[in-house]
């Protein structure tokens, strides 16, 4: 089944321009239910292409302290999953650009798959990203998102084998999300060697964009990203600069990496088709 | 049990279980579902696993009738030691197995997480007697009410790392467990102590698990000639109660009874009783019943016994709760207490506080509908590791 919507145009866009697409990554409710929509705004608004919206979860496994921590940080703040609907709602309204809802599984089991994948699509998110249900677990939530017009992100980590690729891909929809290395989320200090071979590994396999996310941290490790993917997500670094700028100067701190990260991926070589 | 390619669905038990695991992990629980189907069907290797079990372990463990009980209570009550095994409970049967399938498969380094420290001290021993490397994940509030079971760990070459985030207790402990396998996976084998996470980890451990019901079965057939009526074994994680059950399963006569922690009551957070209060959902790789709050997120449990202190529990046992073969019930801090108490002066054994647990409940039975029928207990583990516990509770210093 074929999904196109808000977030397909945002991947054409990006390519007539010449560059790859930013996605900053921020937990629902961090750094508290307040100060969420408006901070994502200025994410959106300083130059994040796509926002990935975490779901905060009380278990997050594949997560590094800084997502643990803003996740905890939601969840003691009062954050749910019917929350993070309400502000969907809020910035699809503000901004327009695509939004991703990224998060565990159980949330969305406990809420109704049906029920949330239809709130989602209301609410103008164009995909979900849940890394706790692989390629042999996704009837259900499949029959969700296909029903509501959503893509699910396939995953693919550097120790996915080439079948694996192969079957994944056949069923890409949106874009294939590479995890960079082998483990969880967290800021490192350069791009894994791992991550270009998976690129390049999967585009044997799709045509659907190959996006680049895990322990991406700065401008130059986007850069190079950007060079051989169609987009790069950052994520824990973005939560570490959030919770290290002082409270009454986290917009213009926020604001200003994004606009460097955002330099970063402008004139980027796309990838050849 | 079936093979799976690398894209079918695996490892169900009705509509429980399977293997909701993060994309890095799934070519190597793939590696492992085949390595443990080569290992299972290897002479060689069940022969060397026998041979440990007997020698290392001390198996067979005795089944013991505990008369005074019996006498006092009104039904005939055995008890299946599991508490003289090696290391002082049954935690021990999976570690040697799952050890020895880590060096098979040629993984130096093993990870473990562990409530009450018996899990860990098991693998800590088997990773000395099979010289492998061993980390053993443990939340912070377990290593406070566990002390002596970190330093046996620690006397038996394995390095503790304590764990702070969430509540700090076992499920704090397997998150972290997963995050060192999801970053070390090609190096490590992650050694996980229940029959819980995602397949094939539930089977397997079901597996190794199996030789406490498949010797008691035999030894209650030996001993009286016949099954007992009723099957009683604690329920955290359910390994021990997985391991008595599956033989029985299917004998129709024999009712299996597992026994959840109650706590300190039936609110949301006073217990840890998953099958007893909790709903299906997906924790820690498998679908099965979780303790959640009404937004679906994990909540944090209560019990005296820290190794029954888990919100989820293993999908068989989940399945069986559904399809009616075991039923499950809980007991209460206050009378795993008494009970603990009980047998320590009828018998002369000291259980372990998760296996009082199910010694509590099937007193209960013998004094009501079990009366003068044939109850099996399963002594899971020994109590010397709680004995500073339960002395501070008594004296009101806890």
């Amino acid at each position: 089944m074929t999904i196109v919507n808000r977030l397909d145009r945002t991947f054409e866009r990006a390519r007539g321009e010449g560059r790859a697409v930013l996605m900053p990554y921020l937990t629902a409710g961090y750094p508290s239910p307040e100060a969420f929509v408006d901070l994502a705004t200025d994410i959106l608004e300083s130059g994040g292409d796509v926002l990935e919206i975490g779901i905060p979860f009380s278990d997050p496994l594949l997560d590094g302290v800084s997502i643990q921590d803003s996740q905890q940080q939601a969840l003691d703040a009062g954050t749910t999953p019917a929350d993070c609907l309400t502000y969907a709602v809020e910035l699809h309204t503000r901004s327009g650009k695509p939004l991703i809802f990224m998060g565990a599984y159980n949330p969305i089991l406990s809420y109704g798959i049906d029920r949330f994948c239809r709130a989602s699509k209301e609410a103008g998110v164009a995909a979900l990203i849940v890394p706790d249900v692989p390629f042999e677990e996704q009837g259900e939530l499949l029959a969700g998102t296909e029903e509501h017009g959503l893509h699910l992100i396939q995953l693919l980590a550097p120790t996915s084998t080439d079948a694996r690729v192969e079957a994944v891909c056949a069923r890409a929809s949106g874009f294939v999300y590479c995890i960079s290395l082998v483990g969880i989320t967290g800021a490192r200090a350069s791009v894994a060697a791992t991550a270009r071979p998976l690129v390049e590994r999967v585009r044997r396999y799709t045509d659907v964009p190959v996006i680049v996310g895990f322990g991406i941290s700065g401008p130059a490790q986007v850069r190079k990203v950007a060079e051989f993917a169609d987009g790069v997500i950052v994520a824990s670094k973005l939560i570490d600069v959030i919770r290290d700028a002082p409270e009454d100067r986290r917009t213009e701190t926020a604001r200003t990496f994004i606009g460097e990260l955002r330099d970063a991926v402008q004139g980027t070589a796309v990838s050849p088709e | 049990m079936a093979t799976d390619t690398e894209t079918q669905t695996p490892g169900r038990f009705g509509s429980f279980g399977g293997r909701f695991a993060p994309e890095t992990l799934m070519a190597a629980l793939t590696e492992l579902d085949r390595a443990y189907e080569d290992a299972r069907a290897d002479s060689s290797f069940q022969d060397e696993l026998q041979e440990l079990e007997r020698t290392f372990v001390g198996r067979p463990t005795p089944l013991y009738f505990a008369r005074n009980l019996s006498e006092r209570f009104g039904a005939r009550i055995y008890l299946k030691r599991e508490d003289l095994a090696h290391t002082g409970a049954h935690k021990i049967n999976n570690a040697v197995g799952q050890g020895l399938l880590a060096r098979r498969m040629g993984k130096g380094r093993i990870i473990a997480e562990t409530g009450a420290g018996q899990h860990g001290v098991a693998t800590a021993t088997v990773c000395a007697k099979l010289g492998l490397e061993c980390v053993v994940y443990m939340g912070e509030v377990d290593m406070e009410r566990q002390a002596l079971n970190v330093f046996r760990m620690e006397l038996l070459g394995a390095e503790v790392q304590p764990v702070s985030s969430g509540t700090a207790t076992l499920k704090d402990a397997i998150n972290e467990a997963f995050r060192d396998w999801v970053a070390n996976v090609e190096s490590s084998y992650y050694l996980i102590g229940s029959v819980v996470g995602m397949h094939p980890y539930p089977t397997m451990v079901r597996d190794f698990q199996s030789v406490i019901g498949r010797e008691a079965r035999a030894q209650m057939l030996g001993e009286t000639g016949s099954l007992p009526d009723y099957v009683v074994a604690c329920v955290g994680g359910g390994s021990n109660a997985m391991g008595i059950f599956h033989p029985f399963a299917n004998d129709a006569s024999v009712e299996l009874v597992g026994v959840e922690a109650g706590g300190r009551g039936s609110g949301l957070g006073e217990h840890a009783a998953t099958l007893v209060y909790g709903v299906p959902g997906v924790l820690h790789g498998a679908r099965t019943y979780v303790l959640q709050d009404e937004h679906g997120q994990i909540v944090g449990t209560h019990s005296v016994s820290a190794g029954l202190d888990y919100p989820g529990v293993g999908p068989e046992h989940s399945h069986y709760k559904e399809s009616g073969r075991a039923t499950y019930v809980a007991v209460d801090d206050a009378e795993a207490l008494e009970a603990f108490q009980t047998l320590s002066h009828a018998e002369g054994i000291i259980p372990a506080l998760e296996s009082a647990h199910a010694v509590a409940h099937a007193l209960k039975m013998a004094e009501g509908e079990a009366a003068g029928k044939t109850i099996l207990i399963n002594l899971s583990g020994r109590g010397d590791k709680d004995v500073t516990q339960v002395r501070d509770i008594l004296r009101g210093t806890a």
